[in-house]
Order: C-alpha cells, then structure tokens, then sequence
C-alpha cells in the first residue's frame, strides 16, 4: 500500500512515520502533489502554530491538492483543524473541508490549557472502530472544533468538542493517535484499512 | 475526563540509564530504550529523560538516544538537562521528542522560555522548578539543586507561565528522596495560581502518596524515579489503586 504523509514545517512528522514503521507499513514523506496524489491514504499530521502553516501550504500549493484529494485523507491535531474553515489562533483562514470554526480554550485553573494529556472518547456516528469506546487517548492542544454534524468522537473537556470528524473521503483527529498506545495504533490501522 | 497523569523518570548519563535500576524482566537495565518500552507496556502516560551528561562530548549521544525511543515507544515524552538555546532544542524535537524541559537556563535567562515558546509552541516546553522551603519562602535552585538564587517558587511559575511555559514540572527538594510524600501544600498553591498544568515530583514512597498529589495537591500528574526502578510500586497497581479511590486515569 502507498502511505503519503504530507510533508511540511508539521512537528509530528517524525513520530507518525515512527509509528507507521512500528507497524510495519512503509510511507513516503512528500510535498510533491503527483506523489501525495497517487498515494492511496494520505496523512496530514500537525503540530504547530495555525496561520504560519497555512502560509507555508500555500506557498508550497499544497493547499489546493489537500483539498482535491479522493482518497481517503487522515488529518491529525492542527491537521485536523486545518481543514475547518477558520481558526481563532491568530484569526487564520484554513481549508475549508469542514464548514466549522477552530475556537480557543478558556484557561481555568479546573481546566487547564492547554487540554493535555489523556481523555476519554464517546463515539458517535462514525468511523472509529467500536472497542475504542470511553478509551483514553492522548491529546495536547488550545483550540479545538465544536461538536458539529460532521463529528465522530466526542470528548468533553470545560466543553464537548470533536475529537474525530468525517465528511466523504476526510478523517480527522483532535489526539494524536501517534501517541496513543496502543488505542492509537487501532485507528491508524484502521483508517488504513479504509476503501 | 482528563485522566491524571503517572510519568516515571529516567536519568541519562552518556547514553544509559543511571542512579541504580533494578527492573524485573530486564536483561540490561541500563538501555534506556528497553527500560521506557517496559514503562509504557505497564501504562505509564508519558516519560521524563533527564540528561545528567557533565560534557558537551557526553551530550553528543542524546539526539541519537531520543530517536531510538521515539522510534520504540508510542505514547509522549519529555527530555531534559543542560538545555539552554533554541540550537539546543530543534535537534531532540526533530529527533522525536514531544517537549522538552528547562531549569537553570531559564533561571539565568528568563527569556528564554519566551524564545522557546515562540520557536516551538508552548504546548512542548516545560519549565522544570527545584524549590527548597527556607524560612518559610520556597528558593529556586539551579544546578541539580545546588545552588540558591534570588527567585521564589511562585512568583518564578506565574512568570514562566506569562513566558510561554506550557506546563510546571515542581520539585520541593524537601521532599525529594524521601519517600514521605508530594508537597502538598505548595501544590495546591500552584493549582490555584496557574492556568498550565503541574507535574509533581519528589517524595513518591506509597501509592497513598499519589492519591494525595492528585486529591489534596490538585496536580495534574504525578513524576517518580526509584519506586518504580526498583519495582516498590508496579504501575498496573497503582492506577487500580488510585482508580478505587475515584481519581480519574487511563487503565
């Protein structure tokens, strides 16, 4: 099977490849469009700050060829919140695959920011497979997507927010299943063995 | 819920594992990258590396060693010891490492936690505190410990936090080896005052400690070093333990 994982300024690269090789798939790490369109699952990873990826995206025109791409495409963490419309960190236009906003967590002593560490899932509609049900995984962020029609996983924090989402051929992850023991190898085998 | 957090320590010395380790089913219990596969397989949520490496020589092999682990284990973790540049920082990021942790370098230039913050995002750098109460104010210490300075352990978070820290790693040195508990009461100081979250570390001796950290100190997890090296508390236990007294972790 041909893996992409999308190649840019994201800081995870590493540990997904990482996590593909404990899994015995092979990957190719790229930022040529005919090699991450030719792939058959694609993996945009992120950690990172929103706007200064998004320029260097654009720049690089991957912006359109993420937005073009049939096959199925996982995007992890900001990956995820760069295919929403908008993100409130330092007011960022994005994708545009999800019709939703990326909002700041409020900083509370009994909710720390950012959200880090593990939490639990509520699976709602959706591609997740079922065992990983009020399984922890491991999340580190300050923004997060509101619980829309597109969600798949719920996780509640001081709100309910997405910690997965589909719509066609896009999944998507608040946590980083790079991290998640073994829950997250599950998905990323998972989502590997989607049509 | 956000489940709390059970982070065993390593130190790093010129690539192995120092400070006596006596870990069951380990061949060698010097291999750091046996050592933290073993600790994630038990359920520890994440891992502490702490370089104690005296030369720059020594420091050479850390880089390669964080990418042996990143490549081995599969949940988080953070390296520290002797960092103090954005320079020195880039290569155990991009060898794998999710963040990384700074004491005396800050205390000598508060800046750079700003720095770091900027280059790398505060979600990825901890600011590492050594404190001793003296005369009923708690001093920051740098060097391992050794040395005193003029800064004061809450006064020293709340600025780190202002900097761009994107968590507090607290060591009461009172407490620290031995085994007669956390800190309690600067800890649920510290929860009152931050918005980050706080690792406690230092006096880890019965699994009653932990319970205590998490309920009366309010931390959001919880370091140790030698009760879990040398097998006195197994991690599965632990978090059935603490699990039966309603605190929140990943089983």
């Amino acid at each position: 099977m041909k893996v992409a994982i999308i190649k840019y300024n994201a800081g995870n690269i590493q540990s997904v490849s990482y996590a593909l090789e404990r899994l015995n798939i092979t990957y190719h790490i790229t930022d040529k469009s005919e090699e991450i369109l030719s792939a058959e699952k694609v993996i945009f990873p992120g950690v990172g700050e929103a706007s200064t990826t998004m320029k260097y995206l654009k720049d690089k025109r991957l912006d359109d060829v993420i937005r073009n791409l049939k096959q199925p495409v996982l995007g992890i963490c900001l990956g995820m919140q760069l295919m929403c419309t908008h993100s409130e960190e330092n007011d960022t236009p994005c994708l545009g695959i999800f019709n939703e906003n990326v909002l700041q967590f409020k900083p509370d002593k009994n909710f720390k920011v950012p959200h880090m560490g593990w939490n639990q899932l509520t699976l709602t509609n959706g591609w997740l497979n079922p065992i990983l049900e009020n399984k922890e995984f491991y999340f580190v962020h300050s923004y997060y997507v509101p619980v829309n029609p597109f969600t798949s996983a719920i996780c509640q924090y001081s709100v309910p927010f997405s910690a997965a989402m589909k719509k066609d051929n896009f999944y998507a992850v608040q946590f980083h299943p790079e991290k998640s023991a073994r829950a997250g190898e599950q998905v990323l085998l998972d989502f590997l063995k989607l049509s | 819920m956000l489940t709390k957090r059970i982070i065993p320590c390593l130190d790093i010395k010129d690539g192995r594992t120092v400070k006596g380790i006596n870990f069951v089913n380990l061949r060698d219990a010097g291999d750091p990258v046996e050592l933290a596969s073993a600790y994630a397989e038990q359920g520890a949520d994440e891992l502490v590396f702490l370089d104690i490496s005296a030369t720059q020589e020594e420091r050479k092999t850390l880089s390669k060693l964080v990418k042996e682990i990143a490549l081995h284990i599969n949940i988080p973790f953070t390296v520290g010891g002797g960092i103090s540049s954005v320079h020195d920082v880039a290569p155990l990021l991009e060898a794998g490492a999710d963040k990384v942790s700074v004491n005396s370098s800050a205390v000598r230039k508060p800046e750079l936690i700003d720095d770091l913050s900027r280059a790398f995002g505060a979600q990825c750098i901890v600011l590492a505190v050594d404190a001793r109460k003296i005369d009923n104010a708690w001093i920051v210490h740098t060097h391992g410990g050794k040395n005193p300075t003029e800064k004061k352990l809450f006064s020293w978070v709340k600025e780190g936090q202002e900097r761009g820290a994107g968590e507090i790693l607290f060591t009461s040195m009172n407490h620290d080896g031995t085994k007669n508990g956390y800190a309690i009461d600067p800890l649920s100081k510290l929860y009152e005052l931050l918005t980050i979250p706080v690792i406690a570390s230092g006096g880890a001796g019965t699994m009653g400690h932990f319970a205590d950290v998490f309920t009366l100190g309010k931390a959001d997890a919880a370091l140790a070093a030698s009760v879990f090296h040398f097998g006195e508390i197994k991690i599965p236990e632990l978090k059935q333990f603490l699990s039966k007294h309603q605190i929140p972790v990943r089983l």
